[in-house]
């Protein structure tokens, strides 16, 4: 029964295959734009959160912050080498603390120069990032004690000043710091927020410090925890901490900056998530107005078809076997729409995912939701023409020219 | 005598209320038996087709009983008239009432689908209907390929399809040219006479009406007169061939 009900319906449309495919259009632009819109985010959002997951595991990221002079604002101060030996000290759970100056400078190596970001750390540094050198060493204790020039190299800088050339061994010069390249890093692609991450050179702290920057103060602190679950209490610690070591009375706000990557990750997920769902919301109305499309023309067909629904209540059919014909044919209109919608949406966003160079991660749950959502629009807006159908007399149905 | 299959009792029908009130059936009473074919006869607006469509349960009487089978139809609900059409009752109505657009031998199907009959047991019955009624080479035609006498013998193949008690055919000719209709008369006799399925035959036409045995006359909603045909069966063929 249900089958002939199915087949009953494919005869129907196909009757009318240009007005179904019309009124269908509403549908399958509905949840075309849908599952963009979805499989978009979803796509953004992967592409975030790896982006941040490759600074580093379970990481916090120490800087100084702002703070008030006379109404002001004013850059705080550094932190110093003790701060970083305090942290390894006092808090416990910790994977790798790495003391970091950054400072840009030029490197030049024969006739190539290329602006770039120097890093001065410790060994550390390679630990919290999960990022050993590729090719090469990192630094010996010796050179991190007395700070002797050496270089390790992002993957950029080999390309832009060494070309195909192995590097290890050279000499490249920091502003006018001859510097020996002893290791490369493994590329690590763009941050989140559209730095190369490769573009830089890592020399040990005290180089940088005394040759390039001439003071002893560190920018940043990067804490990587042993477990993600930790974080939040040993940022509560740390912060405790620096709060005692810069002498900052209660009440006094801080004064620098304990900044969560998981944290930050979940920040821009719910910010793509809400941003995903609003954009949804908006397509979904199309998916409404495909539906009242719908209503529509089945209540045209149930016109147009009086005399049909009069013979069939002649001949035996009851209520329910009108309005589950009406029904079925509704919901097969916009089941039909759906799937291809779903189909289009999917290509649609293959093929933006691959311009705008973010992961391509279509959601099972989004497509049956979709499906299953645009059924029931047939459901609900199939409703009342059917029911119009099933309840007309038979007698002035079959009167009705 | 056969089975008692039709028992209208003091029906009466009547449209609006009050002042604008028409009364279109005036206390009817009528019994009709299994096996007969009975030509209800009578000028427009004397409540024929009214009765016709209380008969084929279409509609129920204002006040009064039709016994169906012995079943008060009065008393059922829409959807068990519905079934009672489905397993019981043939229709064949002036416009012929097909689906214009679909196979002769899909049409024939059409009451069987409702019944819930398999797909292949359909398309048996359906062609053996069709068969009776000497179409059995255009089941793959539209309705509306078929010249308006063969529609009208679909449809009679469609009222026979399911083997109804009783087929209720409404001014079956009334849309056809004599000869088609005299065609026509001869298959329903045929199919009393032979198979003895029983026939309640409207028409407002003598000579169509000459084909049954039983003649019942309406005037303003009351019957007139009831006996059996007065005119020998096949007398009209008979002077229509001299």
């Amino acid at each position: 029964m249900i089958i002939d009900a199915l087949l009953l319906a494919l005869r129907e449309l196909r009757r009318n295959l240009m007005r179904a495919s019309l009124t269908t259009l509403g549908v399958i632009i509905g949840v075309a734009a849908v599952i963009a819109m979805v499989t978009l985010g979803n796509g953004a959002t992967v592409s975030v959160t790896s982006s941040i997951g490759s600074l580093g595991r379970n990481l916090l990221i120490l800087a100084p912050g702002t703070r008030r002079v006379g109404g002001a604002n004013a850059g705080a101060e550094p932190f110093a080498p003790g701060d970083v030996d305090a942290v390894r000290r006092d808090i416990g759970g910790l994977r790798a603390v790495a003391p970091v100056a950054q400072r840009a400078e030029i490197v030049v190596t024969g006739n190539q120069n290329h602006s770039t970001q120097v890093t001065g750390t410790d060994n550390a540094y390679f630990d919290v990032r999960d990022w050993p050198p590729a090719a090469g060493r990192e630094f010996t204790d010796s050179e991190i004690r007395t700070g002797r020039p050496a270089c390790i190299i992002g993957q950029t800088i080999r390309t832009t000043l060494f070309g195909s050339q192995n590097p290890l061994g050279t000499e490249i010069r920091v502003r006018d710091v001859p510097c020996e390249v002893i290791g490369v890093l493994s590329p690590r692609g763009q941050s989140t927020f559209g730095q190369d991450q490769d573009d830089l050179v890592v020399m040990p702290l005290r180089a940088v410090q005394r040759r390039l920057t001439g003071n002893t103060n560190i920018g940043m602190i990067w804490i990587g925890a042993e477990r993600a679950e930790d974080v939040p209490k040993i940022k509560k610690d740390v912060t405790e901490l620096m709060r005692e070591r810069r002498h900052l009375s209660r009440g006094t706000p801080d004064d620098f900056e304990a900044n969560d990557m998981a944290q930050i990750t979940q920040i821009i997920q719910t910010t793509t998530g809400i941003l995903t769902i609003f954009l949804s919301a908006v397509a979904a109305v199309s998916l409404i107005v495909g539906g009242i499309g719908i209503m529509n023309i089945m209540l045209v067909s149930v016109t147009e078809r009086t005399r049909e629904i009069g013979i069939r209540l002649a001949i035996g059919a009851r209520e329910k076997d009108v309005l589950t014909q009406f029904l079925v044919e509704a919901v097969m209109m916009s089941a039909l729409g759906g799937v291809v919608g779903i189909a289009l949406g999917l290509g649609a966003s293959a093929i933006a995912t691959h311009f705008l160079k973010i992961p391509f991660v279509p959601s099972l749950f989004i497509v049956l939701l979709a499906f299953i959502f645009s059924a029931g629009i047939g459901v609900a807006f199939g409703y009342f023409p059917a029911q119009r159908a099933a309840r007309l007399d038979p007698i002035e149905a079959l009167r009705h020219e | 005598m056969s089975a008692e299959l039709i028992r209208l009792m003091n029906v009466r029908k009547v449209y609006g209320a009050g002042e604008a009130a028409v009364v279109a059936l005036d206390g009817i009473d009528l019994t009709i038996r299994s096996g007969e074919f009975v030509a209800v006869l009578g000028p427009s607006g004397s409540g024929k087709s009214t009765a016709m469509n209380i008969l084929g349960c279409l509609d129920t009487p204002t006040s009064g009983h039709y016994l169906f089978r012995g079943v008060d139809v009065g008393s059922l609900s829409r959807d068990q008239r519905a079934l009672l059409r489905r397993n019981f009752i043939g229709f064949v109505f002036q416009g012929f009432n097909l689906l214009k657009r679909t196979s002769a031998l899909e049409n024939l199907e059409l009451p069987l689908i409702y019944r819930g009959t398999p797909l292949k047991e359909r398309h048996r019955l359906a062609r053996k209907a069709l068969a009776a009624v000497g179409l059995s080479d255009r089941e793959a035609h539209t309705a509306s390929e078929l010249s308006g006498g063969q529609q009208q013998r679909v449809a009679i193949a469609r009222a026979l399809v399911t083997d109804p008690a009783v087929i209720f055919a409404d001014e079956p000719t009334g849309n056809l040219d004599t000869a088609r209709s005299r065609d026509l008369m001869k298959l329903f006799r045929e199919l009393n006479e032979e198979r003895g399925i029983t026939i309640v035959l409207v028409t407002h036409d003598e000579d169509v009406a000459a084909y049954a045995k039983r003649h019942v006359r309406f005037v303003d909603g009351r019957i007139a007169s009831d006996g059996l045909n007065p005119r020998q069966a096949g007398f009209a063929e008979r002077r229509a061939a001299s």
